[in-house]
């Protein structure tokens, strides 16, 4: 079984223009020590769906199944779900000030967050943990910065606390949404190779939320490809990238400058839809090229053989994805 | 649509307030301008929506004044020395002929109480009014320009609020003596300062954003930037503090009024009166009553219907959109 | 190519241009102000009808230094010539016939344009400021360039909270071309865009580029793109440049070691090519700009420092037999093929904070 397991997640607000129906019908899983890269242009519903599963959507419509190591995280009472969120699931997000106090020393609230989860720590073992944790994202000279604001710390430094902060009660789920797309290239950099070092060290199971395939190719050991609140289509990495079947992702891929070819780029026509009112079928269809009368009923999802597990939501034939390499197309 | 077009857009001189404010007004044809979506919200408001029809009222009335003297066949300045006093001279209780009874001097409260109104209006609509362009043009000037410039206006600005009001009052009306003039200039001279202290602090950060400096990219002139890119961005706190700032000056007034220092009798106001019924009041309830009770309504729908309009504006009270950045906005 | 042919006279030129920013106070008694040196000694010339790229990461001053080219700052010191006229010292009047030559395109589709004004009066400013139509005409000329960029000349009423990202960004493209300038200077037109979108941005760049006869600047942080869309790519550091050369040339024939640490660490989506790429991981943070390195400004994270980075500041010219257009700023350029295998800093003399950081270092090149 695996380790978080979504089912069918349905997640939808009530606004004054209408109710947004972020996500509708969502599933995926990941396994300890494995990273499920979960991709996505704004709205496709990505970090509204990872958002409800750890409880943080209040006064949305929710439905679906979610389980942590079997235990039920949709239906939980706020009590267990706070417990959950820190020592069973950590999350960083794109802005770390966001998330940290900014009155408060970094070290402080890490110690404060160990001692909130488990009582029986000392102060001091616990800024001792605190320490070697900041030591361990890679912060030099982490007995003096300890005692710093986040206001002191640079953009991929505070990232680096962030995921210290986040990895401090070892929890089981890692969730980052977006962790990297506020930093430079070459701090990202190094601050996914934290995270692939704490991953290897801990075993932690890791959820990457990004726009950026490039991340995602560089991380992910499997890959969801979110549109319209609904996955288009999930595979292992090199599948997906490789030999995609749903003409989303083959979109998404064709938009990305390539490495100093110049030349027209090949977008993908339009824009995406609206969320009040999404299309009766598949969401992707008003844009896509592929498209016939019958996508404006929900496509079926289709097994794709392959190396792995690989799914893709459309009615194309499933040849389809093993003649699309990536340099073919 | 076409139509419309040609309506409002051709010939836009340098200076295009008037264009920038009727952007406001026009927004209704498609859209959800701030602005529209503001009054979709005013009008859910029960208590707002009351008072703005306590509101009109009360200007129906002071507009129809002249009316109202005439059918009940009182004048607000006659004296009914005979029929309006009783025999020992005080003033008579309400009755069938002076529905809310008479003052000292025989006259009709109730046609002066209808009076009144159209001082506090008009001294409560037209200070404010001239309080709040003084204050938009020094608080745009201050905030855009910044530096020098900003640092006079703002050490003026605090000046004119350090200045005690009721105490300078009396100072200027003793020199100038009592009249409907000084009182509104008095009123606004007290009132743009804090109206240009928000609309400075607003300048300030929308001078940095990046549609201010493309605007700068083209040309565009300071006086361009001023009224045309930056003066409708600070239009919607504007438009709040104009509403809770009218029961003010109206306050003001009846306290100037009050002290002898504001409309000079025999005209009718709301604040004279009160101090006319001071020295009646044990033995002639309604002369102090129906004045103070005037003044309590007119004020409190003024301030109820700015608290609306205050809510309405303020974008936490609405989520419109609970899309993936706001509700990261919750994570913490 | 127009990128290698000197002949052409630049249309853009700077020469020396710093630019201070004063942060915080003058301290009372004596004591200079201190200041932000965002852009400290940049030259380079933009040829017509090119595409210059400038990348660099944040704080590295690449933003500033647009605004210095089309004197939207005031410089500190240097100077820019615009079509072979000196530029440095006009005042903001005297500047105004030459905004309708140049013309910035900004990064936020939604921050750069005026959520309270209607889209056809914001395109049409141009026209209202430079006198150049009114009325009908101007509503003319407005909805033709809404055509152009691809918009929807029947939006001309709306306002822009009513478009998507991608449709504000071409509204930005409209009002820029609204004059027919000669150079577009584009701060990071695309990096608020998904890239769906951005693909459409770019590719309609490209093309209004060919038909218009426009020189472009374009200022991104985001190398694959930029990669794309230049001729020419300046990539700088601490506000200066440490290279620029053409697109193939700075790619096949690296010189500077931030260039190759930058271009090793750009994101791709091809998983067998990142597994197979040696990759660069820089270790530290980028030096505060206020106090920046003596000598190299790199020298304190660069892995081939020497005694000489830390005391004198190389030269921007052309090494290793490279084409004179290929300038490096490096003591030690990279041969070609030379690869920066180890990635902690050769020097360690400085701050802690910036400094040596084992893990990274050790684990850098392993992934």
């Amino acid at each position: 079984m695996p380790l978080l397991e979504v089912d069918d997640l349905h997640v939808s607000f009530g606004t004054p223009d209408g109710v947004v129906r972020a996500v509708r019908g969502v599933s995926f899983s990941v396994d300890r020590g494995r990273t499920l890269g979960i991709v996505g242009e704004s709205g496709s519903g990505k970090s509204v769906a990872t958002q409800t599963i750890v409880g943080l959507t209040r006064g949305a419509r929710v439905s679906g199944r979610a389980t942590l190591d079997g235990e039920n995280l949709l239906g939980a009472d706020p009590d267990t779900l706070r417990r959950i969120r820190g020592a069973e699931i950590g999350m960083i997000f794109q802005d770390p000030l966001s998330s940290l106090h900014p009155y408060y020393k970094v070290g402080w609230q890490i110690v404060e967050m160990i001692r909130a989860h488990e009582r029986g720590t000392s102060k001091s073992a616990a800024r001792q943990r605190a320490v070697d944790l900041l030591d361990a994202v890679g912060i030099p000279s982490p007995r003096t910065r300890i005692d710093n604001y986040p206001h002191e710390f640079s953009g991929g430094m505070r990232q680096r606390v962030m995921i210290a902060m986040a990895m401090a009660l070892n929890p089981a789920v890692l969730v980052a949404d977006e962790p990297t797309t506020a930093l430079d290239v070459t701090v990202q950099a190094q601050v996914l190779d934290v995270m692939r070092d704490l991953q290897r060290e801990f075993g932690t199971a890791i959820i990457l939320i990004t726009h950026d395939l490039g991340v995602v190719a560089d991380m992910a050991d499997e890959v969801v490809v979110m549109y319209g609140g609904q996955v288009m289509e999930r595979a292992q990495r090199r599948d997906l990238f490789y030999h995609h079947h749903h003409p989303y992702t083959e979109g998404l891929l064709k938009s990305l400058p390539t490495s100093g070819r110049r030349g027209k780029l090949t977008p993908i026509a339009g824009t995406p839809p609206s969320m009040i009112t999404p299309p009766p079928g598949c969401p992707f269809e008003p844009r896509c090229v592929h498209a016939t009368d019958r996508c404006r009923e929900k496509p079926p999802t289709v097994e794709i053989p392959g190396s792995g597990p690989h799914t893709s939501a459309c009615w194309l034939p499933v040849e389809r994805a093993l003649r699309t390499p990536l340099e073919a197309s | 649509m076409t139509t419309d077009l040609a309506k409002h857009d051709p010939e836009a001189p340098e200076p295009l307030v008037p264009d920038a404010l009727e952007l406001e007004g026009e927004a209704r044809i498609e859209g959800r301008t701030p602005l529209q979506l503001a009054w979709a919200k005013l009008r859910r408001d029960k208590v707002a929506m009351v008072s703005l029809v306590v509101i009109v009222i009360i200007i129906v009335l002071a507009l129809a004044a002249p009316l109202v003297a005439s059918i009940v066949g009182h004048g607000p300045d006659d004296q009914y020395r005979q029929a309006g006093l009783t025999p020992a001279g005080l003033p008579k209780p309400p009755t069938g002929q002076f529905i809310m009874g008479t003052d000292d001097l025989g006259r009709d409260l109730f046609v002066r109480v209808i009076y009144g109104s159209r001082i506090s209006l008009l001294v409560g609509v037209l200070s404010t009014l001239i309080a709040v362009a003084v204050g938009v043009v020094i608080g745009i000037v201050a905030g855009y320009f910044g530096g020098i410039v900003d640092t006079v206006l703002a050490r003026l600005i605090d000046t004119v609020l350090s200045i005690p009001f009721l105490l300078a009052a009396i100072a200027i009306v003793s020199i100038s003596g009592p009249s409907l003039t000084v009182t509104v200039i008095v009123i606004a001279f007290f009132s743009w300062s804090s109206v240009a202290r928000i609309v400075r602090g607003q300048v300030l950060s929308i001078r940095e954003r990046e549609y201010v400096e493309a605007a700068r990219s083209l040309g565009a002139s300071d006086r361009r930037i001023m009224f045309v890119d930056i003066l409708p961005n600070v239009l919607a706190p504007v438009i709040v503090y104009t509403t809770l700032l009218i029961p003010i000056s109206i306050v003001s007034e009846a306290t100037l009024s009050f002290l002898g220092l504001g409309v000079p009798p025999p005209t009718a106001t709301w604040g004279g009166m009160l101090d006319g019924s001071l020295n009646y009041y044990r033995v002639a309830y309604w002369y102090l009553l129906f004045p103070g009770l005037a003044l309590l309504i007119t004020t409190l729908a003024f301030n109820l219907f700015g608290d609306g309009v205050r809510d309405a504006f303020d974008p936490r009270s609405d989520r419109l959109f609970a899309t993936e950045s706001e509700t990261e906005d919750e994570k913490k | 190519m127009k990128a290698t042919d000197d002949a052409v006279a630049p249309l853009l030129e700077v020469t020396d241009v710093r630019k201070h920013f004063p942060i915080g106070r003058r301290p009372l008694f004596g004591g200079a102000q201190p200041v932000l040196k965002a852009v400290d000694g940049v030259s380079l010339a933009v040829r017509p009808g090119e595409t210059l790229g400038l990348v660099g990461e944040t704080g590295c001053g690449k933003s500033t230094l647009a605004r210095c080219m089309v004197r939207l700052y005031d410089l500190t010191s240097g100077s820019v010539n615009f079509n072979g006229s000196d530029i440095s010292t006009l005042s903001r009047g005297d500047l105004r016939p030459l905004r309708r030559e140049m013309q910035v395109m900004f990064q936020d589709p939604y921050g750069s344009l005026n959520p309270r004004r209607r889209v056809g009066s914001i395109i049409g400013d141009p026209f209202t400021i430079h006198g150049v139509a009114e009325g009908d005409e101007r509503k003319r000329k407005v909805q033709d360039l809404m055509e152009l960029v691809g918009l929807n000349p029947e939006h001309y009423n709306r306002f822009p909270a009513e478009f998507s990202g991608g449709q504000r960004q071409r509204i930005g493209i409209a009002r820029a071309l609204a004059l027919n300038p000669k150079l577009v200077v584009c701060d990071e037109p695309v990096s608020a865009l998904d890239v769906s979108i951005q693909a459409q941005v770019i590719n309609l760049l490209a093309e209004l580029q060919e038909r218009l006869d426009l020189t472009y600047v374009f200022i991104s942080h985001d190398l694959s793109v930029v990669r794309h869309v230049s001729d020419r790519i300046a990539v700088m550091y601490l506000g200066k440049i440490v290279e620029i050369a053409g697109v193939d040339d700075l790619h096949d024939h690296t010189r500077h070691p931030y260039t190759q640490a930058l271009l090793s660490a750009v994101p791709s989506a091809d998983p067998d090519a990142v597994a197979a790429r040696e990759r660069i991981v820089l270790t530290g943070d980028l030096p505060s700009p206020a106090n920046p390195p003596t000598g190299c400004r790199f020298h304190p994270r660069c892995p081939k420092a020497q005694q000489i980075c830390v005391t004198d500041d190389p030269e921007l010219v052309s090494r290793l037999g490279d084409v004179a257009v290929h300038q490096v700023a490096c003591h030690f350029p990279l041969a070609d093929g030379e690869l920066l295998t180890v990635s902690k800093p050769a020097i360690a003399d400085i701050d802690p904070d910036l400094g040596f950081d084992a893990t990274a270092a050790a684990k850098g090149t392993s992934s």
